[in-house]
């Protein structure tokens, strides 16, 4: 009796096995041949995988959905494991395209097989939050003080550098507390490569990376660990993304740009830091912000990067690609201010479009000319 | 007495498998097979980590071991205070989730009333069906600030002056990933207690009562030492969970890599730093350190396991033996 029931479940099971892969071979069997792209390329049928940055995993499925949508043909997936291992995926051409927040060093550019391009996508900001009794909002903060409180000579809120910075605020005398991410992230990246510009001090004894060692204070896991961690304690003060900050009303403070005016972090102030560097960026689009010029410029930002090899092998993956970047660059770009991400300015773009038409296959240039 | 002997040597011979009977056979390689998996698992296991590990092995030596720098931007590293943060924090969590497991676990065997074993033993087993992050978040949202605005400040205040309960308090810290680590291997140290208290057979009990023993000296005469082996075996499945738990003990521990004699004090534990880290490591030094990490790890788990079945072997014949006699 038993038996019997115990193969009945597994015929059951069986069939709904079968039934559930019919389905996903009929969802497949939808798309076929390939349709025109705004830039009048043919856009083959082609199955892309990628893998890397978790920061800009927003916009970039927002980015294969609507690119889905016009081109059926192509199937993207994505696997937002870091950029780390995005780097080392592509470098072992285990994925069609890499991605990563921070450009890949001329070390770990020497170890990939062929020669990589990086083809920056969107820019985005790092807010500073904090938790302090009595500044509910608008703190305002000089390079000089942010790199003096991450390195620990500036210990108490009530330090005479923050009175002068704020004046009229009343600050207690509560010991300051530092959280930073204690998971590699292009978060502390762009927030460490802007200590490292602005301050002497912390480019000798610290440096710049996803993962520094930290002169003090407290590690939180991922953005919700550091926000979590500055809600929690009293006098904490940590740095999470714009977007992250914006959606969960975090407390942020205002940053003394190199103009000397204090900028409110906004998608905004954002484009205007890239603006200020447009005009030197340099020929492989390897951007370092550093402490960018504009007087509406907020300070603390970076790029994030799509990686792919020059020279294509397989030639309806290139041109699937190529049609992708392309269109994420030009047609994406309107869907990025919306999740607190920034577009290229258009003198930007340009480059980037010169960039794009160096991906090859078999000398032939994929992309528009 | 020789009959039954004879029949006891047939039944012997019959579980062996018989020469000659393709299925016995058949079924004998597939069970030693899957045996083996296991063991080829494990060796190849060791030898990645230990291949993985070579780069920093070679830079460091034993250096490793000792230095407590470790700074991905100058590619130095050393594993001191993910040892002492790994071993503390499992410790301190061992410290408060004994004594309370064997509470529960005595209770339930000896003490409860029926109706109330089995719903109060659900319960208790249900603490281990929460993942680990649920458990972190609470660490972060609830545990971590109680702690940090009443347990703590009341240590640091009154009893600052002994250096492991010196402030200043953060709430997060060694003591909180402590106490979730408690919460999250009470189920496994009660479990498996409360069983081993249950399989104490109901005669020794009884002639510990029959000579006059009060409740608790029948606990302690009769039912703990005859339990003992099986408690240690579930103390040991306890801190092994503790030494390898990552994500609730990552979110809560403050992750800064220090060693500090408060245990109020943040730390960093070797499951932590590499959670946090592998996914953002390319290739490289810092690559290497952390798999010589998790190699770390292993032999510390395994060295655990070794110096339990020691103990559990000394006590446990000890105790068979008064039981047989």
């Amino acid at each position: 009796m038993q038996k019997t029931g115990i193969r009945k479940s597994l015929v059951l099971a069986a069939a709904a096995i079968a039934v559930l892969a019919l389905i996903v071979a009929a969802a497949g069997c939808g798309d076929s041949g390939s349709s025109t792209s705004t830039s009048g390329i043919a856009v083959p049928s082609a199955s892309l995988t990628g893998a890397g940055a978790t920061f800009p995993f927003p916009i970039y499925s927002k980015w294969f959905d609507e690119f889905g949508k016009q081109y059926p043909q192509v199937n993207i997936n994505y696997q937002s494991v870091g950029s780390g291992a995005g780097i080392q995926q592509i470098t072992a051409q285990t994925v069609d395209f890499g991605a990563s927040d921070a450009a890949m060093s001329d070390a770990e550019l020497a170890k990939a097989p062929a020669e990589l391009l990086h083809i920056p996508t969107v820019a985005g900001a790092v807010v500073i939050t904090y938790n302090v009794e009595g500044v509910e909002t608008g703190l305002k903060l000089t390079p000089d003080t942010l790199s003096k409180i991450f390195m620990g000579t500036i210990t108490k809120w009530n330090d005479p550098a923050l009175k002068a910075d704020n004046p009229g605020v009343n600050f207690p005398d509560k010991d300051i507390v530092t959280v930073h991410r204690s998971d590699g992230s292009g978060t502390t990246n762009i927030f460490t490569s802007y200590l490292d510009t602005v301050s002497p001090d912390w480019h000798s004894q610290v440096g710049k990376g996803k993962e520094v060692k930290w002169p003090n204070g407290l590690g939180g896991k991922g953005n919700e660990g550091v926000s979590g961690q500055v809600s929690q304690t009293k006098g904490a003060i940590g740095y999470v993304e714009l977007a992250y900050a914006k959606q969960n009303k975090l407390p942020y403070a205002s940053m003394k740009n190199k103009a000397g005016n204090f900028v409110e972090p906004t998608v905004a102030s954002t484009t205007a830091a890239v603006q200020g560097v447009v005009a030197s960026l340099p020929a492989d689009l390897r951007i370092s912000l550093g402490n960018p010029d504009g007087k509406d410029a907020y300070p603390i930002a970076g790029f994030t990067y799509i990686l792919v090899y020059k020279n294509q092998k397989d030639q309806a993956k290139g041109q699937a690609l190529v049609s992708f970047l392309w269109w994420a660059i030009h047609d994406g770009s309107r869907y990025t201010a919306a999740l607190d991400y920034v577009s290229q300015p258009p003198e930007m773009v340009k480059k980037v479009d010169d960039q794009i038409r160096k991906i090859n296959y078999n000398g032939q240039s994929l992309a528009p000319q | 007495m020789s009959s039954i002997n004879n029949l006891r040597d047939k039944f012997r011979d019959a579980s062996r498998p018989a020469r000659g009977r393709l299925g016995d056979t058949l079924f004998t390689v597939i069970a030693f097979l899957a045996a083996a998996t296991i063991i080829l698992i494990i060796t190849l296991l060791v030898y990645q980590l230990f291949e993985g590990a070579l780069p920093s092995i070679r830079a460091f030596g034993a250096d490793f071991l000792s230095s407590s720098e470790w700074d991905p931007v100058k590619d130095i590293y050393g594993a001191r205070v993910f040892i002492y943060g790994t071993i503390v924090s499992s410790l301190l969590a061992l410290l408060m989730a004994v004594p309370l497991s064997l509470g529960i676990a005595i209770y339930l065997s000896q003490f409860a009333p029926r109706w109330l074993r089995s719903p109060l033993g659900f319960i208790v087993e249900l603490l281990a069906a929460i993942p680990s992050v649920v458990y972190g978040l609470w660490g972060i949202f609830v545990l971590a600030p109680f702690l940090g605005q009443t347990i703590e400040p009341f240590f640091a205040d009154h009893l600052g002056g002994i250096p492991i309960f010196a402030g200043p308090v953060y709430g997060v810290g060694l003591f909180a990933a402590a106490v979730v680590l408690a919460i999250m291997i009470l189920p496994t140290i009660s479990a498996i207690s409360r069983e081993s208290m249950l399989n104490v057979s109901s005669d020794q009990k009884e002639a510990a009562q029959a000579l006059g023993a009060t409740p608790w000296e029948t606990v302690r005469m009769s039912v703990l030492p005859l339990a003992r082996p099986g408690i240690i075996g579930a103390i040991i499945l306890g801190l092994g969970r503790a030494l390898g738990e990552t994500m609730a003990v990552t979110m809560i521990i403050g992750n800064r890599p220090e060693i500090s004699a408060s245990i109020f004090a943040p730390a960093y534990t070797i499951a932590s730093v590499i959670a946090n880290e592998f996914a953002e490591v390319t290739a490289g030094l810092h690559m290497a350190a952390l798999v010589e990490l998790a190699l770390i790890l292993l032999v510390i788990t395994l060295l655990l396991n070794l110096l339990a079945r020691l103990l559990v072997q000394r006590t446990g014949s000890g105790a068979l033996k008064r039981k047989r006699s």
